[in-house]
């Protein structure tokens, strides 16, 4: 028991040194506003908790071991000691609806303050589908508006209001970093406020179990300064950049007479499906396939030669392509920065 | 007419004690062989077949979770696919949740209920017998669909439309919304039971303020049952429905509402926990008494406890959806009765506290697990007010810290009481007694084993590690912690297996049990180890809530009883004075057969709606045999 007591003080130590250490998706490693408030929340309510789970511990170890009179029969009771413990047990009892009452006034702050309407600068529509993120951005006019996959920009220190909708299956967008989870449901649009406090990459991932690959759904959220973001939109507004190299025109070629335009957008070309994500700028994009892999040239020709084996269960078929083609395909895609 | 019958009659009182024992064993006895097997309805007999076959599910849902420690000890493992994991960790918390945890509780019910109140067996004891084939049916549909690669992979919950027609095709998600009803069905007809026998049953003497605590929590818990099964049986049944007919409950494109089933699904589900959890809290009260060697403190809180406990348990199923977008002052009123839930809560913790202060505590294997329930049931409790946080709750939802903390309830605030009773009763229902040694070995391995798996997973929950995941990725910070669980999760099991080596072993040659080897104060310590077919020789006479204290040399009997047809004393409600004199069903075959038939309507109803037609005619059937007049004693009026 001393022993185990140890272990957990240890344990919870660590669980509070913790806050301190670094990750890219983690509710304690915190950079946007509301993860900021969340964490001080989080740690408070975890202090308070686990004095009074040491203070029980203390109750119980002086009940077990105290020194004590032997009772005659096991139905005696001495009226006295059970008018202190009728009164001791009240007072605990106060306490506990005392510190149950707190945090319930506290949390219906922190509710508040987490949905502070705010005039949000930017507003992005988020769609979950099995299992990827389709991204909509949308412009003062129609010709500014876009789309990307997996990948958000923002501009850091303003309000960004995410439009979040379910497609197929419910899913949850959560980026611990930024803020606490919020449903995407299919026929119930939800929303939810951003705002990153520093720049930086921010990875999230879906929390709602939404079939096969529910574990290989993560998405990330790119804070750049203002400019930055300009800069970044007004790139990806523009169509796909033409081939500079007769690889890449191959490449071009093949993706356009396969089955690849069936499901994917390449905006300024002929291919324009929408059941898979938009690849316009996707050599720009850090990651490809919902953050599986990083975006390189042979993360792509293998994503694209064996997709099933990759992620097993994802919705993207092995499209059958010699060498030649996969090589020049693969070229293209990781030039369309 | 009347005098010639009470002459024909045979009562308890004309008889000396060997030959009354004699009467009654040829009126009750379940006769051996495969015919006495299939036919009985002694609730002891069928409350240890119930309590045996739930502990297999428990050690098949233990396999499914080794598998997916394996899977989880590294990163993009491939020791299970996604398919085959999915598979896994539905099945893990369909079994886990209604076939263990639900039917062990009430099976323990069965058995002690009766013996607790003083009674011969328990209501409806045909009824008792159809229930349990209708669970080990529903277990063997699920456990054989998966074995067939047919095993559900939508999740213990189930939510659409990720398991309706369009994204859950196949069987797999028909199997489990099947298998619920199979468990429903015999879940309800135990809290019917209970319900009856402990209103109508109770002894003698046995006034609402004497009734033992773990039959309190007992009660409490079957009403729970009774109020929130149906909601699950809608929800199933709607699913079913979209799924086999073509209608649109769950269909947002057809008007249809997703959101309506998490609330249909949490109404169920939140009591669900409350189902497992009381009757864990009245075996706590019961071994506290008994092993602090003093009645337990504050007996009148306790059940105030227990009955607001199961009345706050309906109103937090919305704490499950704090994160699918629901008005937020509605989301602050479920946080207010989440929290005010901890009140009973610590009441009960504080009153055993007192107890064990007062008392004088004998460190038996059952009092080992109180200990071992309190030090992590109190952490499952503290994260629980975390997780009814809204805002604390967004950060944590559907990560690994809510694993954590359902199974620091789970496991620790009611697999740990539950062990210690095993340890506790295992004398009265076997005859004999479990290893004191490996008893504590036990407790050593599993407590320890415990913590050490279950606790990191908050540290993961919090640094961003979703739940239900067949794997994650090796730049993702979670390697190190998963490996420790996976390593750590070897104790846990091995607890587990002393445990069952102990309980196989002293079953067969363990030291024989005197009737009351604790010294326990409640009612089935009176009678023999094991009880009778008939559990008391004279029934008992109780005037006080610990009669083998308060009474420890002379029990007053009541008598009266026939003995040559099944008889039980109906008492009133509230007092338990003597009503009348009931007839108690004979053994029958006809609760098999029932339950034959009912199932293979069910199952067939997966293929074709029109299997509620043809298949109800077998169950009438059944039903018509079930109630026709034998022509036996019993059948009097």
């Amino acid at each position: 028991m001393i022993r185990e007591l140890h272990g957990l003080a240890l344990a919870s130590a660590a669980l509070l040194t913790l806050s301190a250490c670094t990750g890219r998706q983690s509710a304690l490693d915190v950079h946007g506003a509301a993860a900021i408030n969340l964490k001080q929340l989080i740690l408070l309510i975890v202090v308070i908790c686990s004095i009074v789970w040491a203070l029980v511990m203390i109750a119980l170890i002086s009940a077990l071991w105290r020194k004590r009179d032997r009772r005659e029969r096991p139905s005696s009771i001495d009226p006295a000691t059970e008018h202190r413990l009728t009164i001791t047990v009240v007072a605990a009892v106060i306490i506990t609806v005392v510190i149950i009452g707190a945090f319930t006034i506290l949390s219906f702050f922190a509710t508040r303050t987490l949905n502070v309407a705010g005039n949000d600068d930017l507003t992005i529509k988020v769609r979950g589908l099995q299992w990827w993120w389709s991204i909509e951005y949308f412009g003062s006019t129609s010709g500014q508006r876009f789309e990307t996959a997996n990948e958000i920009h923002i501009p850091v220190g303003r309000n960004v209001r995410l439009q979040l909708e379910g497609v197929d299956v419910i899913h949850s967008f959560w980026v611990p970093s930024l803020a606490g989870k919020q449903d995407l449901i299919p026929g119930r649009p939800n929303e939810l406020i951003i705002r990153a406090e520093r720049a930086g990459v921010y990875r999230g991932q879906c929390a709602e179990f939404c079939g096969l690959q529910h574990a290989h759904m993560a998405l990330f959220v790119i804070a750049e300064e203002f400019p930055a973001f300009e800069e970044w939109a007004r790139l990806q507004r523009q169509d796909a950049t033409t081939s500079s190299s007769q690889e890449a025109d191959a490449g071009r070629q093949a993706f356009l007479a396969k089955q690849c335009a069936a499901c994917h957008t390449i905006r300024g070309t002929t291919a324009n499906g929408t059941t898979g994500p938009d690849l316009t700028h996707v050599g720009g994009r850090q990651y490809i396939a919902a953050g599986l892999l990083e975006t390189t040239r042979g993360s792509l020709a293998a994503w694209i030669a064996d997709p099933q084996t990759l992620k097993p269960g994802n919705n993207m078929p092995m499209v059958p392509l010699n060498a030649e083609e996969l090589k020049s395909i693969s070229a293209y895609l990781a030039g369309l920065k | 007419m009347n005098e010639d019958s009470t002459q024909r009659d045979l009562r308890d009182h004309d008889l000396d004690r060997p030959s009354l024992e004699a009467a009654l064993e040829k009126t009750w006895k379940t006769p051996s062989g495969v015919w006495g097997v299939l036919t009985t309805v002694d609730h002891k007999i069928i409350g240890r077949r119930y309590i045996f076959t739930a502990f297999v599910f428990l050690a098949l849902g233990g396999v499914l979770s080794i598998l997916m420690r394996l899977q989880l000890a590294q990163p993009e493992a491939r020791v299970l696919g996604p398919d085959r994991y999915n598979q896994i960790f539905t099945m893990h918390g369909a079994n886990m949740m209604f076939l263990f945890a639900v039917p062990v509780m009430e099976a323990m019910a069965v058995y002690l209920v009766p013996l607790m109140v003083g009674t011969r067996n328990i209501a409806f004891p045909r009824l008792n017998a159809f229930s349990y084939w209708m669970f080990l049916a529903g277990g063997t549909l699920l456990w054989i669909a998966f074995a067939l690669d047919m095993g559900p992979d939508v999740g213990w919950f189930a939510y659409v439309p990720l398991a309706g027609p369009q994204y859950a095709a196949g069987k797999r998600a028909d199997i489990w919304a099947q298998m619920i009803t199979f468990t429903e069905v015999s879940a309800l007809a135990v809290a019917v039971e209970i319900v009856v026998t402990v209103f109508k049953q109770r002894t003698p003497g046995m006034s609402l303020d004497r009734i033992p605590l773990f039959v309190w929590s007992m009660l409490v818990t079957s009403f729970i049952i009774i109020i929130a099964m149906p909601a699950i049986m809608i929800a199933s049944t709607c699913l079913i429905l979209d799924r086999l007919v073509g209608t649109h409950f769950f269909n947002p494109a057809e008007v249809g509402d997703v959101l309506l089933w998490q609330h249909l699904f949490w109404f169920f589900g939140h009591p669900e926990v409350y189902i497992i959890f009381l009757p864990a809290v009245g075996m706590v009260s019961t071994m506290v008494a008994t092993f602090a060697r003093r009645p337990v403190f504050g007996y009148l809180a306790l059940v105030m406890a227990l009955i607001a406990t199961g009345i706050l348990a309906f109103g937090l199923w919305v704490h499950h959806m704090f994160v699918t977008g629901l008005p937020r002052l509605g989301e602050s009123f479920f946080t207010a009765s989440s929290m005010a839930i901890a009140v009973p809560a610590g009441i009960q913790i504080f009153c055993w506290l007192a107890t064990l202060w007062d008392g004088r505590p004998v460190f038996k294997t059952p009092l080992l697990f109180v200990i071992g329930f309190m030090f992590t049931f109190v952490i499952g409790g503290l994260t629980g007010v975390m997780v009814a946080s809204v805002p604390f709750d967004t950060q944590v939802h559907d990560t690994y810290f809510v694993v954590a903390h359902f199974h620091y309830v789970l496991i620790g605030g009611a697999v740990f009481p539950l062990l210690g009773a095993v340890y506790y009763w295992f004398p009265k229902m076997t005859g004999r007694m479990m290893s004191e040694r490996l008893g504590k070995w036990a407790f050593w391995l599993i407590v320890i084993g415990f913590n050490l798996t279950f606790f990191p997973m908050h540290i993961l929950g919090l640094q961003g590690m979703p739940r239900r995941v067949y794997t994650y990725q090796p730049d993702m910070p979670w390697f190190g912690l998963n490996m420790f669980v996976s390593l750590s999760a070897i104790i846990l099991v091995a607890g587990f297996l002393v445990f069952f080596i102990d309980a196989i072993r002293s079953a067969r040659t363990g030291p024989v049990a005197p009737d009351n080897p604790w010294d326990a104060p409640t009612l089935e310590w009176s009678t023999s180890s094991p009880p009778p077919s008939f559990n008391f020789v004279r029934i008992p006479v109780v005037s006080g809530p610990n009669p083998l204290w308060e009474q420890p040399d002379i029990m007053p009997v009541a008598s009266g009883l026939r003995t040559d047809r099944r008889e039980l004393l109906v008492t009133t409600l509230t007092k338990a004075i003597p009503q009348a004199r009931e007839a108690s069903p004979r053994n029958s075959i006809w609760p098999l057969w029932t339950a034959i038939a009912t199932s293979v309507m069910l199952i067939w109803s997966i293929f074709t709606p029109w299997a509620v037609v043809w298949g109800s005619i077998p169950v009438a059937v059944a039903l018509i045999g079930w109630f026709w007049p034998k022509g036996t004693p019993e059948d009097e009026a």
